[in-house]
């Protein structure tokens, strides 16, 4: 900023960063904020510091939001997904600017990981009104009723987004979880949180509900056990958890018999084409019998 | 009623083909465990009906070798469609032995035969026959081209439906590729243990299937082994939190069929007398002792007095007594634990203000038996409300509004089935898909296809067993 500031005598307007939580950009009730660095060391941002309470406010907001979202149709769904990846085609620039920076890749390698990060948006947008028909079933039970299977959203989804990929990574787990009908509290990568932070902005931009998707930008660690101890979260993805925080988790997702999706094995390839492992963690297959009869 | 009684019909208690002494079944053969041997009672008498040798931690360590060896060696290599056969043969050994079958399970669950000779054992059958019909089609299930087996499974299973249960977890794993070790229950281990017999009358490579009796320790022993590859579990929602606590950070696939509190949500233009007969059935077929028992009965204010009526007329004609008479509505309560339990909350309830009901049938004077019975006055708040009872104790809750329904109908951290009686098609379907739960049965209760996946929300347990979404639990996706 010094720099800019010699170069072009303005000084460039400091940008505060703060949370995402129910449709609004609250600061930490802690008060705190943290200082997020680029990949080289240099000072990019303070951001906030998510606590515990921040935490509880989420959820609050994701299972306040739960009944609209769930309840929306597949197609006005599908449309609000199409909408985020519209919005971020807009921001392509400042996308990439922040991946460059958090993840220390070239302008080209980071144009790359933006496009391929609004892509899955739209691939996951598409997915909204075929869940149902690719998961669901009608089952011909040996008798006279109509039995039918259709799969429901397992309701709040607690992610742990991943700590590498911070554009592409965290589109690539927060997108399945809306397009299912659930709702999400998502902690950010710790330290390469600025894509969320954008990432935020488009989602309050996007037609997506106030409290569909909730950010937190602060520490796997320090959020993450509460939130899989947390009752009205039904289901997790431990993603950004390290492999001595993961199992203490699963542990605790166990006292409210909380879904967790499988870890993979190895580090996740985000650049490889999803399947439909996290449509399928993050939903309830519901079979509903009737009598046939006159 | 009186001048047509009904005749004693029993069911002759010869067909089970009891033994003194039944043993583990490990590797293709039977053997004796290096456990304590336990002995397995008739809850209908409370005597003695066999001694059954029971695991060790040895015995699960090569129970799990021998499965993991034929895994490797017979099973798991085998075309899916050799496989297949296998599993048809098992389906037509269960048809062919049906009659033995449903005494024994009678004998040894305390259940009405009627319920094992027509619900039980053929469920048990078609669940074979579906998945015999799977080991050659994975490639369509919707997972992949060539979905991959996981290896050793083991299989947990209750005593409330003793070989159903054992269907439910050894013909889909072993239809995709699996070999499995499977813990009976502690209190009903014997037809598990004829099911290895028809597993080497079937030809069965040794291994595939292994049968280790015991009590929760065992199962606990098998489910935290290192080379066990999936858990299956069916039983209570305590167990199975420590299971999953067990399993956490392993990476193990699990899925879980977990306890329930199941409300039957009857609206003001239901047919009363169906719905009558429905609320019947989803409490007290099984003794109530059923996951998915309808244990809530939610009935619209307007009609509440009259459908009580009819349902206290109803359950005072259920006829409770011995299990092997085919004309038994209500059998024993599985053990002398479990009637405690009932007893407990129904004290419970009564202490809380609710008011009790009980039918005057009368009960046989040995063996574990309880009255039918329905509490009304119950709130929310009553243990009996909230608790699984299992057991054949009915809570009544009235409501005014279907949003007031639905709300009471989910108030509670259960979710694996639900009721609703109602003449308006569209007003079913809108229940039916503002109720959290896995398995809603409209004008209808208790009916179980192994086409039609099974399974809860929340903490009913995760994972569905049947159809083509049950495949999923058994296969590397």
């Amino acid at each position: 900023m010094t720099s800019e500031q010699h170069e072009t005598g303005r000084v460039a307007v400091a940008k505060t960063c703060k949370l995402y939580v129910g449709g609004k950009f609250p600061r930490s009730e802690s008060g705190r904020v943290y200082p997020v660095r680029d990949a080289a060391g240099a000072p990019l941002a303070n951001v906030a510091h998510a606590s515990r309470k921040d935490l509880r406010d989420a959820v609050a907001a994701a299972r306040g939001a739960f009944p609209g979202w769930s309840g929306a149709t597949a197609y006005n769904r599908g449309q609000v997904l199409f909408r985020i990846a519209e919005v971020m085609e807009g921001r392509r620039a400042q996308f990439g600017t922040d991946v460059a920076a958090a993840e220390g890749l070239g302008a080209d390698e980071a144009a790359a990981v933006v496009d391929a990060a609004i892509d899955r948006v739209v691939w996951f947008a598409g997915w909204t009104d075929k869940i149902a028909g690719v998961l669901g079933a009608a089952n011909p039970v040996a008798g006279p009723y109509f039995s039918f299977s259709v799969p429901e959203p397992s309701g709040v989804v607690g992610v742990l987004a991943p700590q590498d990929s911070s554009l592409l990574g965290l589109v690539s787990v927060l997108a399945p979880v809306l397009a299912t009908g659930c709702t999400a509290v998502v902690v950010t990568s710790a330290e390469r949180p600025l894509p969320a932070v954008t990432l935020a902005e488009v989602l309050a931009t996007s037609d997506v509900p106030g409290g569909a998707a909730n950010l937190l930008t602060g520490r796997a660690a320090e959020l993450g056990p509460w939130l899989a101890a947390h009752g009205e979260v039904d289901a997790l993805d431990l993603s950004g958890a390290d492999a001595e925080l993961r199992p203490e988790l699963e542990r605790a997702a166990a006292g409210t018999v909380k879904r967790v999706l499988r870890a993979g094995r190895g580090a996740p390839d985000w650049t490889a084409a999803p399947g439909l492992e996290r449509l399928r963690a993050f939903t309830e297959v519901k079979t509903t019998w009737h009598p046939v009869g006159t | 009623m009186s001048g047509w009684e009904y005749a004693p019909a029993p069911e002759s208690a010869a067909v089970a083909n009891l033994r003194d002494r039944y043993r583990m079944f490990v590797d293709g053969e039977f053997t004796d465990g290096a456990g304590t041997p336990l002995t397995t009672l008739n809850p209908a008498t409370g005597e003695p009906l066999a001694e059954v040798a029971t695991a060790a931690q040895s015995d699960v360590d090569t129970a799990v070798r021998a499965a993991r060896r034929a895994f490797e060696r017979t099973w798991g290599p085998m075309p899916g469609a050799e496989r297949a056969k296998y599993l048809f043969r098992i389906a037509r050994l269960i048809q062919e032995r049906g009659r033995e079958l449903a005494v024994l399970e009678t004998l040894d669950n305390g259940k009405p035969i009627k319920e094992a000779r027509d619900s039980d054992i053929p469920t048990a059958a078609a669940h074979f026959f579906h998945h015999a019909g799977w080991a050659d089609k994975l490639g369509y299930a919707g997972y992949g081209p060539e979905p991959r087996p996981l290896g050793v499974a083991a299989g947990v299973i209750p005593w409330n439906f003793p070989l159903l249960m054992l269907a439910w977890k050894i013909a889909p794993a072993l239809a995709c590729g699996n070999t499995v070790v499977l813990k009976p229950a502690e209190t009903t281990p014997l037809s598990a243990l004829v099911f290895g017999e028809l597993c080497q009358e079937a030809g069965l490579p040794p291994g595939v299937v292994n049968v280790l009796p015991g009590s929760g320790d065992v199962g606990a022993q098998l489910v935290a082994h290192p080379d066990v590859d999936k858990v299956a579990f069916t039983g209570s929602t305590a167990v199975g939190k420590e299971i999953q606590r067990t399993l956490a950070g392993t990476g193990k696939k699990l899925t879980l069929e977990l306890g329930g509190k199941a409300a039957n949500i009857v609206f003001d233009d239901a047919p009363l007398d169906q719905a009558v007969e429905g609320v019947v059935g989803g409490i007290f077929f099984n003794q109530g002792q059923v996951c998915c028992a309808g244990s809530r009965l939610l009935v619209q204010e307007s009609i509440a007095e009259e459908l009580l009526g009819k349902l206290r007329s109803r359950v005072e004609l259920l006829r409770v007594g011995d299990p092997l008479d085919k004309n038994t509505d209500v059998g024993a309560i599985n053990s002398a634990e479990q009637l405690a339990r009932i007893t407990d909350l129904v004290a419970a309830g009564e202490a809380e203000g609710a008011t009790r009901w009980s039918s005057s049938c009368p009960l046989p004077e040995r063996g574990f038996f309880f009255s039918p019975t329905v509490f009304g006055d119950v709130q929310q708040s009553m243990r009996v409300a909230r608790e699984e009872i299992f057991g054949p104790v009915l809570s009544v809750l009235t409501f005014r509004t279907p949003d007031e329904a639905i709300a009471k109908a989910n108030n509670t951290p259960y979710g694996l089935s639900a009721g609703v009686w109602t003449e308006k098609g569209s007003r079913a379907l809108w229940a039916a898909q503002r109720l959290r739960a896995g398995v809603v049965w409209a004008n209808t209760f208790n009916r179980f296809d192994p086409t039609a996946p099974f399974g809860g929300y929340r903490e009913s347990g995760f994972g569905r067993e049947g159809g083509r979404a049950g495949l999923e639990a058994y296969l590397d996706v």
